[in-house]
């Protein structure tokens, strides 16, 4: 009597329905806004600057751009080939590839772009895991890199161009050696609108205002960075009696705290940590510029910072929810004693 | 007047595709089921051990299992039958084997015999009239004048009910709610008599009436249908608490549900010391800890209880289930389930206790069932059964059939989302680093015990890594579990 029970009731339990359920975990529901569509909302926010590049740099410009986005994923390709692990295609080469490219001299020959682009996807990437194990933002670390192995021609500067076939060398604004004739609100606008030397992607200060308003709009990175890292750079250089406006306009600085300290992997995921790590690379960029023998620290400062974003994530946690901070306990002061 | 808060200010929080489909189906009856299988415990806190043995008669609302703890709720058996089986059953809202009674129903026979209930005659009566007129009016099939009328009736009823709840002695209303098995329906079923005997000092009382959750809709069609019922268990609780101003907190999607609980607390003339407020509607704003901070502001400390800060939050289904205990004293057999998900004809179901799930998805049309997950509770929240027998408890407010959309995790970007999110101030990415590597002590670091599993950082993960799967098993390897 009993058996038949238990089988009628396995009977039921292996119904045809019940076997065709699945199973998963809460929640139920996805908000659909995968990390292949934040990289690629970011890569549509690096197409004024890029498009800048171009216009002021020419085709030069326009080649390394495309030397390097090509060599950066097919690198992350062969390697995770060779790792034997799953290649996705979610856009995040392709944005360590063009940002490279961006922060790189106009006439830098192209070979050395491949190397660096190489070098960022296959050393500063990979070879700590992938897709958000880097401790190094990989576009700055291959960026570092090229200038500690090409330094001449990683510092060579020429005025903007637009597809001429000869240029005229200069420095960049930062150099000391950087000389500009004409009125200083000419130069300004020169520097706002990106008609001076300097890296291709750099140099046009109002692209790259509109990129983060466009990246703020999309909620892809933390207007506080940016804003915090150029503030205070400029507090620093006016207390130190600089040219504020210069110092937030020349080199790299808008490019550098709006593109490569808000990214995600190499920063700190906490607000608290965030602002600190801002704080850090404003005061870093301001010590090389000023004492440093580069005339840009930007990268430096920012690679520097990434290197400190373990430590902050360790440390700067947010309070939980209705945390009370146990009161200090009155410690009866241990009497001196005589001796 | 009532005053009605509005709340808009900018508060933390998602906002989620609402997909309340089921918002205007009124609630149906399901048949009383052929048998049930009525796990023992439904209540966080002490199991029960039954009290019934193999074979034993049992009839509707007679108790079957009781604690002596206090801790615990008995548990009632919710049809009329024969106890056919004590078992073991996986629960999968606590992570836990219970025991279970099985009931089954005579075949012959097929009756739904009650047993003797203690009711409040006087009260009975006038919540019966209560009901006539307010049924009636939710029909809304009337003039003005008899509008009118009906409406003095009301405020007349509700003066006496008002009398006589003044009247009932708190011992007995907290005896009545302990005897019905009443619990906290908002899904955490914490035994309501605990709530109300507490010795703490309580000023304000929340009658959580959020629903945040997609899809769920019954805590809204009680609102609707019961209105005046919630509304008259919520006196009872805001008596015996002796508190001092009761807010009904009910999100700005449910513009219906505020507009009747405001001529309900105008018709009880109740306004002096109930309020309602019109919260924004994000997730998880209907969670308790939450709710607190966004209707008083007040934070309820780690590991403490909302009790600590002088705060009592009730479901809008307990407080009706408190009034049908103290009237009627009518034990807790029967919820308000809300059927829905990607099916044609999204349901609010009555349904006993203990019934088995398969009952109520027969209630709908039929669908193929090939590569849906049958979700029992919220899409946030809920756990996915694999037995369709698995029976409706206490806790369970929602079925939701979901078609199955497989995600691949992927690699955490640190892209800070979870951390923004979260209610409760976390850095959920951290449980799963570190529950990947088997570093759970860590975790405790990370405050992971302050973590409600609101599952608003799996949300939101952009690699759409099951964060919150990470966390439970970190949670139950520091709790000990399986040592």
């Amino acid at each position: 009597m009993e058996n038949k029970e238990i089988k009628k009731s396995e009977e039921n339990y292996n119904s045809d329905r019940a076997e065709e359920l699945v199973i998963s975990h809460a929640p139920h529901i996805w908000s659909g806004f995968s990390t292949s569509k934040i990289m690629y909302i970011f890569l549509a926010s690096l197409i004024p600057p890029t498009a800048a590049a171009i216009y002021f740099f020419g085709l030069r410009a326009f080649w390394i751009i495309i030397a390097s986005t090509i060599t950066a994923p097919l690198v992350e390709f062969i390697i995770k080939k060779a790792r034997k692990k799953k290649f996705i295609m979610d856009g995040s080469a392709l944005i360590t590839g063009l940002l490279l490219a961006l922060t790189l001299p106009p006439r830098i020959p192209i070979w050395m772009v491949v190397i660096g682009s190489a070098f960022s996807i296959a050393i500063a990437k990979e070879a700590f895991g992938g897709l958000g194990y880097n401790i190094f933002n990989p576009a700055l670390a291959g960026r570092a890199f090229l200038a500690i192995c090409f330094p001449v021609e990683m510092t060579k500067w020429y005025l903007p161009q637009t597809f001429a076939a000869d240029a005229v060398t200069s420095a960049t604004p930062l150099n000391e050696s950087f000389v500009y004739e004409g009125s200083k609100i000419a130069l300004y606008k020169n520097m706002f609108f990106g008609n001076i030397g300097g890296s291709i992607g750099e140099t046009s200060a109002l692209l790259i205002l509109i990129a983060f308003i466009f990246l703020i709009v999309f909620k892809i990175i933390d207007w506080k960075v940016p804003v915090i890292f150029i503030v205070t750079v400029t507090l620093l250089s006016f207390l130190w009696g600089d040219d504020v406006l210069f110092q937030i306009l020349a080199g790299g600085l808008m490019f550098g705290a709006v593109f490569m300290a808000t990214d995600y992997v190499t920063t700190p995921v906490t607000s608290t940590g965030r602002i600190l790590f801002a704080l850090g690379c404003g005061l870093i960029t301001f010590v090389i510029r000023r004492f440093g023998a580069m005339p840009e620290g930007v990268c430096f400062s920012i690679l520097i910072m990434n290197g400190f974003t373990p430590l902050i994530d360790r440390y700067v946690k947010p309070k939980p929810f209705g945390y009370i901070r146990e009161k200090p306990k009155m410690k009866s002061k241990p009497k001196a004693k005589l001796l | 007047m009532v005053t009605v808060i509005k709340k808009s200010f900018l508060v933390k929080g998602l906002k989620l595709p609402e997909n309340k489909i089921s918002a205007n189906k009124p609630i149906e009856k399901l048949p009383v089921p052929k048998k049930t299988l009525i796990l023992l415990q439904q209540h966080f806190g002490e199991p029960c051990t039954p009290v019934v043995a193999r074979g034993d008669k049992v009839k509707t609302g007679q108790i079957i299992a009781d604690s002596d703890k206090l801790f615990s709720a008995p548990v009632h058996s919710s049809i009329t039958g024969t106890v056919t089986n004590i078992t073991k059953v996986i629960n999968p809202f606590a992570n836990n084997i219970v025991d279970a009674i099985e009931i089954t129903a005579d075949e012959i026979k097929n009756e739904d015999e009650w047993a003797e209930l203690e009711t409040d005659k006087l009260m009975l009566e006038i919540s019966e009239n209560l009901k006539e007129i307010y049924f009636e009016n939710f029909k809304n099939n009337f003039s003005e004048t008899q509008k009118k009328s009906k409406k003095t009736e009301a405020e007349n009823l509700w003066k006496e009910l008002i009398k006589i709840i003044n009247e009932t002695s708190k011992e007995n209303i907290i005896q009545k709610v302990k005897d019905a098995g009443v619990v906290g329906l908002g899904g955490a079923t914490f035994p309501t008599h605990v709530k109300l005997s507490t010795k703490k000092n309580i000023d304000t009382l929340i009658i959580n009436g959020c629903e945040c959750e997609p899809f769920i809709t019954s805590d809204h069609r009680i609102m609707m249908e019961h209105g005046w019922q919630v509304l008259a268990g919520a006196y009872i609780i805001f008596k015996v608490l002796s508190a001092k101003t009761t807010f009904v907190a009910i999100e700005d999607n449910k513009e219906d549900a505020i507009k009747l609980f405001s001529q309900l607390i105008d018709e009880a003339n109740l306004g002096m010391n109930f309020k309602i407020i019109s919260l924004k509607s994000k997730y998880p704003m209907g969670a308790e800890k939450t709710l607190i901070k966004n209707v008083l502001g007040r934070k309820v400390p780690v590991g403490g209880l909302p009790m600590d800060i002088g705060v009592v939050v009730n479901n809008v289904g307990t407080a009706k289930a408190v009034f049908e205990a103290v009237s009627e004293g009518k034990p807790l057999i029967e919820k308000v389930i809300t059927i829905t998900g990607d099916i044609k004809d999204p349901k609010n179901l009555l349904v006993r206790i203990g019934t088995p799930v398969n009952d109520l998805i027969n209630a709908c049309e039929k669908f193929d069932m090939n590569n849906f997950k049958i979700v029992l509770g919220g899409p946030m929240m809920g756990n996915v059964i694999s037995d369709l027998n698995f029976p409706i408890t206490k806790a369970a407010n929602c079925i939701l059939i979901k078609k199955t959309k497989r995600l691949t995790e992927g690699n955490c970007i640190r892209c800070g989302r979870c951390v923004n999110i979260c209610p409760m101030n976390l850095m959920p990415l951290m449980y799963a680093v570190y529950t990947k590597n088997s570093k759970f002590e860590i975790l405790r670091e990370y405050n992971i015990n302050s973590c409600i599993e609101c599952g608003s950082c799996a949300y939101v993960c952009p690699a759409s890594i099951p964060i919150v799967a990470y966390i439970k098993t970190a949670k139950s390897v520091l709790s000990g579990y399986g040592k």
